[in-house]
């Protein structure tokens, strides 16, 4: 058992960072417009093929880093699409959103099946992204600590999105008081376009470490999906900051637990550890505050 | 703003008609295209007397990488039969149903084909959560499923045709070569259901019996992708052979993340009893080149009959596309039901299965087979090792055509078949 202890815990910082990739497109979409975008999970498979597309096009280290911002990007644009076609005409009418985005996201499943097939596809990555780098007696798969290098470096640029920029300060000053900020001349709903395109680029972004790891199938977001929302309750609704906090939580319980308990056990655990979390404290690790989203 | 609006009106009010109306439409709609889809299977082989059966395999989901294979080599059997003339010069129309790589769905859509579509027999399935599922299908409607993967015996309807491998015929074997070859700590990885659960307590059994070590045991759901707390302990554990009863295609994910861990074939050999020729090509055989499968047909297995059925498959699917035990299974089953009818000169169930079991010895791709009272299949057993081109070198092949033991006398001392 001792000897499980750490790299336990290094894999729960990996699951982690994945599930926090899947979860911030998802807080800040409900964070700012309580949207919930059942599509989500779609954008992560979007992110999966679009990395897939772009390796085969241009193999190795040069296709992977091109694979970043092409998924990014593509997810962004399809959440663009999603926004300016449902989401916003549905903002009054929330439990319609939720069945339109799923409608959304059923759709680009079957799409994904017609255009590569029910069998998954696999990505290629390069030789260096596959093998793992040894320190003392431990081995650190290299694909993972990419993976946790892109989560630190997203969040990075979050805070300085909030922080810094002009666009930050009018999603702040949106969040805080939508009706308000209108007044004071800011575009708002030019500002939730962005902020839903920019979730969805996260997800996609999320979608081409998961091809890292594992099979791109038409289904593959809907394994994270779940989890990701799970993040997001935990956080506490719309605020980084807490989606970050019980990101990393969620993944260092199912990590520990697997430890002890087959993998099939740990969720069943993972679920209870949420469900006792928040008979404790409802409104999750950060209360949603006016200030929320600076990070 | 709460997530429920404060004014109902805004969910039903004054849009509510004009919705009704559009959404009532769109089912409308659906349904007719629904309609469309499902009459455009059925037909289109034959005329009015032709005589429709049953296709059930997931065709969607994580079972599709292994399932989709087995329904065309099913239908290039029915074709073949049909060309020939049909089965009591009947033509055969098969009714093609996806199971989604859901064991409700497989249930379900198993009594649409039997009920609805009055299917007088049903080729399908793969795992045994879909089989067990379907059981009480067929055995409420007295109809016949034809199944053609290996499994964990344990069961033995009257209802279900099992041509796939019993414990005894692949599991077993795989068991005596790894103990041959020198392996004597074992790690045991699988999805988490009632085949890999089963499989592996056969096998602790008889390792506990032979003296050999078990370093682990683990189950991953089914088309779970995060292998890093399983690897984990395999590494911890340091086992010096790992045998796998994953399904679908959480292999790739499995395969991969070991790779990464730095654990390849020559480090830590691993023995998979679901991985074909067909998965192997799907994640790359870089990726699995060297590990080791126990089935009872390799693509590479020489004999005329294989070679004629390889090249016709290859000529309708690709010269890219590979064959596989269960696909075999699948199309040696079609031949068997169509020998069984003939033998009882009718499609009546009860007489089909007592003619099936009394067919005597018939030629297979696979080479020569038959069915034992048991209703499953008399055949022999091989371990390969899989090489850089996605085919298997045959490393170990049963002295003789092995016997179907459904009910493994060591697990489950004293049960048998009824029948």
């Amino acid at each position: 058992m001792e000897g499980l202890v750490l790299p336990q815990l290094f894999n729960g910082l990996s699951v982690a960072s994945l599930y926090l990739l899947a979860a911030l497109g998802l807080a800040l979409s409900f964070g700012l417009m309580r949207v919930i975008n059942m599509a989500h999970g779609e954008m992560l498979m979007l992110g999966g093929y679009l990395a897939f597309l772009t390796l085969s096009l241009v193999p190795g280290t040069g296709g992977i880093l091109l694979a970043v911002p092409v998924a990014f990007v593509g997810a962004a644009l399809m959440g663009a699409l999603i926004q300016l076609t449902l989401v916003r005409r549905l903002l009054a009418r929330p439990l319609d959103t939720l069945i339109a985005t799923w409608g959304v996201s059923l759709i680009l499943q079957q799409a994904a099946r017609d255009l590569f097939g029910a069998v998954g596809v696999e990505v290629r990555a390069p030789d260096w992204l596959a093998g793992s780098v040894q320190l003392g007696s431990m081995a650190f798969p290299t694909a993972r600590l990419f993976i946790l290098l892109a989560t630190l470096l997203v969040l990075g640029a979050l805070a300085l999105l909030f922080r810094t920029t002009r666009a930050g300060l009018h999603i702040r000053a949106v969040n805080q008081d939508r009706a308000m900020a209108a007044m004071l001349g800011i575009n708002v709903g030019r500002v939730e376009l962005m902020m839903f395109a920019l979730g969805t680029g996260i997800a996609g972004l999320a979608g081409v470490m998961l091809a890292l790891l594992g099979p791109v199938t038409p289904t593959v977001g809907q394994s994270y999906i779940v989890p990701a929302f799970l993040v997001v309750v935990l956080g506490g609704v719309g605020s980084i900051q807490g989606t970050t906090i019980a990101a990393l939580m969620l993944g260092l319980v199912s990590a520990v637990a697997q430890i002890f308990v087959d993998v099939s056990v740990a969720q069943l655990l993972l679920l209870l550890f949420v469900i006792l979390f928040l008979q404790v404290r409802p409104q999750g690790v950060i209360t949603t505050s006016s200030r929320a989203l600076d990070g | 703003m709460p997530l429920m609006p404060q004014k109902p009106a805004t969910i039903f009010g004054s849009g509510m008609v004009r919705r009704a109306t559009l959404s009532t439409g769109l089912l409308a709609g659906l349904a007719m295209l629904l309609a469309a889809c499902s009459g455009g299977t059925g037909d289109t082989a034959a005329g009015g007397d032709a005589v429709p059966v049953g296709v059930l395999h997931s065709l969607s989901g994580t079972m599709a990488i292994s399932e989709i294979a087995v329904k065309n080599a099913t239908m290039m059997a029915i074709g073949e039969v049909n060309a020939a003339g049909g089965v009591l010069g009947r033509q055969i129309a098969p009714v093609v149903e996806d199971g989604a790589s859901d064991p409700a769905i497989f249930a379900q859509k198993a009594s649409k084909l039997v009920e609805s579509d009055d299917a007088v027999t049903v080729f399908g399935g793969w795992t045994s959560a879909s089989r067990k599922a379907m059981l009480p299908v067929f055995e409420r409607t007295k109809n016949l499923l034809w199944y053609p993967v290996q499994f964990e015996g344990n069961e033995c309807s009257p209802n279900i045709m099992y041509s796939g491998a019993q414990p005894n015929q692949q599991i077993l074997p795989a068991l005596d070569w790894a103990k041959k070859a020198g392996h004597n700590n074992f790690f045991l990885v699988g999805s988490d259901y009632v085949f890999p659960r089963t499989a592996n307590l056969i096998l602790k059994k008889h390792m506990e019996a032979a003296g050999l070590g078990v370093a682990g045991e683990a189950y991953v759901p089914l088309g779970g992708t995060d292998f890093s707390g399983v690897i984990a302990r395999i590494v911890q554990s340091r086992p010096d052979i790992i045998f796998n009863t994953l399904n679908g295609d959480s292999n790739v994910a499995f395969f991969k993340q070991l790779q990464g861990a730095g654990l390849t074939s020559a480090k830590l050999p691993v023995m998979s009893f679901s991985i074909g020729e067909q998965e192997a090509q799907a994640m790359g055989p870089a990726l699995v080149e060297g590990s080791y499968a126990s089935w009872n047909y390799f693509q590479s297995l020489d004999l005329p009959e294989n070679a004629k059925f390889v090249a016709a498959f290859k000529a309708k699917h690709g010269a890219d596309s590979t064959l596989t035990d269960p696909m075999v299974h699948g199309y040696l089953n079609v031949y068997a039901w169509k020998a069984a009818v003939e033998k009882a000169r009718s499609f009546a169930v009860d007489d089909v299965r007592k003619a099936a079991a009394t067919l005597g010895t018939f030629a297979t791709p696979m080479g020569p087979v038959s069915f034992a009272n048991n209703q499953s299949l008399v055949q022999p057993a091989l371990v390969g090792r899989l090489k850089a081109d996605g085919q298997f070198e045959i490393i170990s092949t049963s002295e003789a055509p092995i016997q179907p033991e459904p009910f493994d006398q060591l697990a489950f001392p004293g049960q048998t078949c009824k029948h």
